[in-house]
């Protein structure tokens, strides 16, 4: 759209749900040390990573993400006692689902950092983007479009008159 | 309550923030305001250099009533920071406040990126993210709770003791509870106090006292917060009494029973003068000790070890005060607010192998010297040591365990001037000769750098280099016998080798090691190093991320007497403001459930933490207490036919929020 033309090359982009307690404030602390890392991370705030519904990363590839990223607070430190652990459970299930969609495991990462690991925000970001520019884009808008010409096309040869398959 | 347009058609007025150079030299405000105002919806985009301001605040107000807008995006720094004010503003020009969304392009873009196309690029994704956001937001209120005027002040050191007495002095109930046998902390075993060398005891005792005999101060010394639950306002915490054996309401402190227990000397590590001396197995910690109570020490007294003893002790009371039955107890108290004074611990010196600290006799830590240079200390103030001597050359080593890449990399920021207190009362009690070693001197705050002044004119020796090593390695004659300190003399670029008599160690400061437990209890984080993370480093130093949960001292980081009891007073104030309000107004971030869509699977129900969640059998369907529910969301991403939503954080918001993340390409 408005940007695009700006710059052709293909940048990962990466969506990200922070809690509001660890992960969202390790981001504001990185950015009052003025920690500067790679651009590509748009943060969703949530009030904790238990909030985040496995829907949510579905619907975030599915939108044309390349990877999606949640931010927690540490085993132990979760400011809804244990929110967090919900969030592991769901981790674990979402990268099954992940996977049988052809979605690679580097694309989807679960994150401890803590109010004061700014720098972390840094490396965990960095270090996604680095990855993510090796796999290349997920483009899973584009393959949905393929998918769907593939079903259509199945469709059509299903509907066929019988006795032209009989023939094949 | 899920209607998306509860007040007619969506008008949203966006605003975008220069905040000077912060984000306008990064990002291109001009662009971001040009491309977010085509979006469907918007009805006026506007770029400002300084939001904040009044008249940033004041053009929003215009904006909302000159155009009619019913939905307000502020895009500047973090909500964190400044969403409450444009809330407010929001509020003032007569629309509810949650129809507001801000949007962090400072925190989040501007300060950590370079690249200036990307960065605006971020900028104008997370603004459209917010546009398709507010369409969904709804009319919400504040809700109300309740607070419970009582206090809990953890830690009895001089910040828990200023905090306790504020609040009591303010008519507030006060619980102060303090794991030793006695208050007064840290503060407790100094001598003199930098730099004004006024006694230490003469100014803290007469405020132990207060507390002890202040009605609104109910003190629990000997006692652990055991288990904390609930809210701001609703605190209930558990508190652990340790036994001390002693009938507290019974015993006078006359010290009789200390007099007659079957051991006639001091056998046990006496904790209060850092071990320097021995005590009995039944001890009050010292003389001033608040409250006046002998402590049975279990793991040493006969009878509690093995069950028999002549009991010299119990026939000596004549007010029968002995208990040797006495258990643990458990109480349980209801608070509103919590102060947490827990303090620092002191660097253990055996860290650092080569300055010789438990290898030679004659090398002490700094808390040691306070005891030994003390009158009612263990010598009664003579400073004589290990070997019974009395030292000629006395050399004092800063920074052991600070802005050390190898254990402790902060300034501890004490040390300095505490070591040169020491200086000063090691050559006016014993009349040696005092050599300080330092890497900088930092002697910041009040009289303190005059107070350096002044003891360098006194005679005391200051050596500008980190001390390699003490040893007691003698190359000459004159060196044998002797403790040698091998440094290097930057200011003069040679190697020396001092031989000395005493070595003190300017030992750093530190975390609790088990401060990690009552961080968890109340919920508290950490900074990298351990101290407790407050809120805002300079806005907010007392403040935690758990409302209602205040922190004050050592705990948070270095600091000295002046400044603990600074922050104590700034905690107290906050607490009272708190309490005095009457009651408090939380987000209205609850969840709730639709009727129409539950289910009755339950799922919901094990995950809720508190318990909000409960289930109707007549209707077949769960229910939320809604002032149970703090507003994690958690049930919401549970529920497999989606009837629960969380205000605030709606389904509906946060899928539209990625939709307009991810946006911008179209293919």
């Amino acid at each position: 759209m408005e940007l695009k033309s700006q710059n052709d090359t293909w940048k990962p982009r990466i969506v990200a749900f922070f809690c509001n307690w660890c992960t969202y404030t390790a981001a504001d602390l990185a950015g009052v040390s003025r920690i500067k890392h790679e651009p590509n991370v748009r943060v969703i705030r949530v009030m904790c990573s238990g909030r985040v519904d496995p829907q949510f990363v579905i619907d975030a590839f599915v939108k044309g993400a390349d990877g999606v990223l949640i931010g927690g607070c540490h085993i132990g430190d979760c400011h809804y006692i244990d929110g967090n652990h919900k969030t592991i459970r769901r981790f674990a299930m979402l990268k099954r689902i992940l996977k049988d969609m052809g979605i690679e495991d580097e694309r989807f990462r679960l994150e401890w950092i803590s109010a004061s690991e700014g720098e972390k925000v840094k490396t965990v970001t960095n270090d996604m983007v680095e990855k993510l520019e090796k796999l290349g884009p997920l483009g899973l808008p584009k393959k949905f479009i393929a998918w769907d010409e593939e079903m259509n096309h199945l469709e059509l040869e299903i509907s066929k008159p019988k006795e032209e398959i009989e023939h094949v | 309550m899920t209607s998306t347009k509860q007040n007619g058609e969506v008008r949203i007025g966006y605003f975008v923030c220069h905040c000077g150079h912060n984000i306008g030299a990064t990002i291109d405000v001009l662009k971001v305001a040009d491309v977010i105002k085509n979006l469907p919806g918007v009805v006026i985009s506007r770029e400002y250099k300084y939001m904040c301001s009044d008249p940033g605040q004041e053009m929003i107000q215009e904006d909302i009533k000159e155009h009619n807008l019913n939905r307000i995006v502020v895009a500047a720094c973090s909500p964190l920071l400044h969403e409450n004010t444009f809330r407010r503003a929001t509020e003032k020009a007569g629309i509810n406040q949650y129809y507001f969304h801000m949007v962090n392009i400072r925190e989040n873009a501007s300060w950590v990126h370079v690249d200036k196309a990307e960065a605006t690029r971020k900028a104008i994704d997370l603004s459209r993210a917010a546009i398709q956001r507010v369409f969904f937001h709804q009319a919400l209120e504040k809700k109300q709770v309740s607070i419970n005027p009582n206090v809990l002040v953890v830690g009895g050191g001089i910040s828990g003791i200023h905090a306790a007495l504020t609040l009591a002095k303010a008519g507030k109930k006060v619980y102060l509870v303090e794991r030793d046998p006695t208050i007064g902390g840290l503060m407790a075993k100094f001598d003199k106090t930098f730099p004004t060398l006024d006694c230490a005891a003469c100014i803290l005792t007469p405020k132990m006292t207060e507390v002890k005999n202040h009605p609104n101060i109910e003190l629990m010394t000997y006692s652990e917060v055991e288990k904390v639950s609930g809210f701001v306002g609703q605190y209930k915490a558990t508190i652990k009494r340790k036994p001390r054996y002693i009938k507290e309401d019974v015993c006078v402190g006359c010290l009789d029973c200390i007099d007659a227990c079957i051991y006639k000397d001091g056998k046990y590590y006496d904790e209060f003068n850092v071990g320097l001396s021995k005590r009995k197995p039944v001890y009050i910690p010292f003389p001033q000790a608040t409250p006046q109570l002998v402590v049975f020490d279990p793991e040493a007294c006969v009878r509690l070890k093995r069950g028999k003893c002549k009991e010299t002790c119990v026939e000596k009371c004549d007010r029968d005060a002995i208990d040797f039955d006495q258990k643990e107890k458990f109480e349980e108290i209801e608070i509103g607010s919590v102060i947490v004074a827990t303090g620092f611990q002191i660097f253990d010196a055996k860290k650092i192998p080569y300055y010789g600290y438990g290898k030679y006799q004659n090398v002490y830590n700094a808390l040691e010297i306070e005891r030994l240079v003390n009158s009612s200390g263990p010598t009664g103030g003579q400073v004589v040591m290990r070997n019974g001597e009395v030292p000629k050359k006395i050399g004092i080593i800063h920074c052991v365990g600070s802005r050390d890449e190898k254990t402790n990399i902060w300034c501890s920021r004490v040390c300095c001037t505490y070591s040169v207190k020491l200086a000063h009362l090691l050559k006016e009690l014993s009349g040696a000769d005092v050599y300080n070693f330092y890497i900088d001197m930092r002697t910041p705050g009040k009289g303190q750098e005059e107070f350096y002044n002044q003891v360098m004119r006194e005679g005391v020796h200051f050596i500008r280099g980190r001390v390699a090593e003490v040893t007691d390695w003698a190359a000459e004659k004159e060196e044998q016998g002797k403790l040698i300190i091998r440094v290097e003399d930057t200011l003069i670029g040679v190697v020396r080798r001092i031989p000395v008599d005493m070595v003190v160690l300017g030992v750093g400061v530190e975390p609790h090691s088990d401060a990690d437990k009552i961080r968890r209890l109340f919920n508290i984080s950490c900074s990298t190093e351990g101290f407790y993370l407050e809120k805002h480093p300079k806005l907010a130093p007392f403040d935690t991320a758990s409302d209602g949960v205040y922190i004050a001292g050592g705990c948070q980081g270095p600091k000295d007497i002046t400044d603990a009891v600074a922050q104590a007073g700034a905690a107290a104030a906050e607490a009272l403001a708190l309490i005095d309000k009457g009651f408090i107004e939380m987000e209205p971030n609850t969840a709730f459930i639709s009727e129409d869509n539950c289910s009755g699977c339950k799922s919901c129900i094990p995950l809720c933490p508190y318990t909000a969640i409960s289930f109707d059998e007549e209707v077949f369907k769960a229910k939320i207490n809604e002032v149970l529910c703090k507003g994690c969301g958690t049930c919401v991403a549970a529920c497999p036919s989606a009837a629960i939503d969380q205000n605030l954080f709606t389904n509906d918001q946060i899928y539209n929020e990625i939709d307009g993340l991810l946006k911008y390409e179209i293919v």
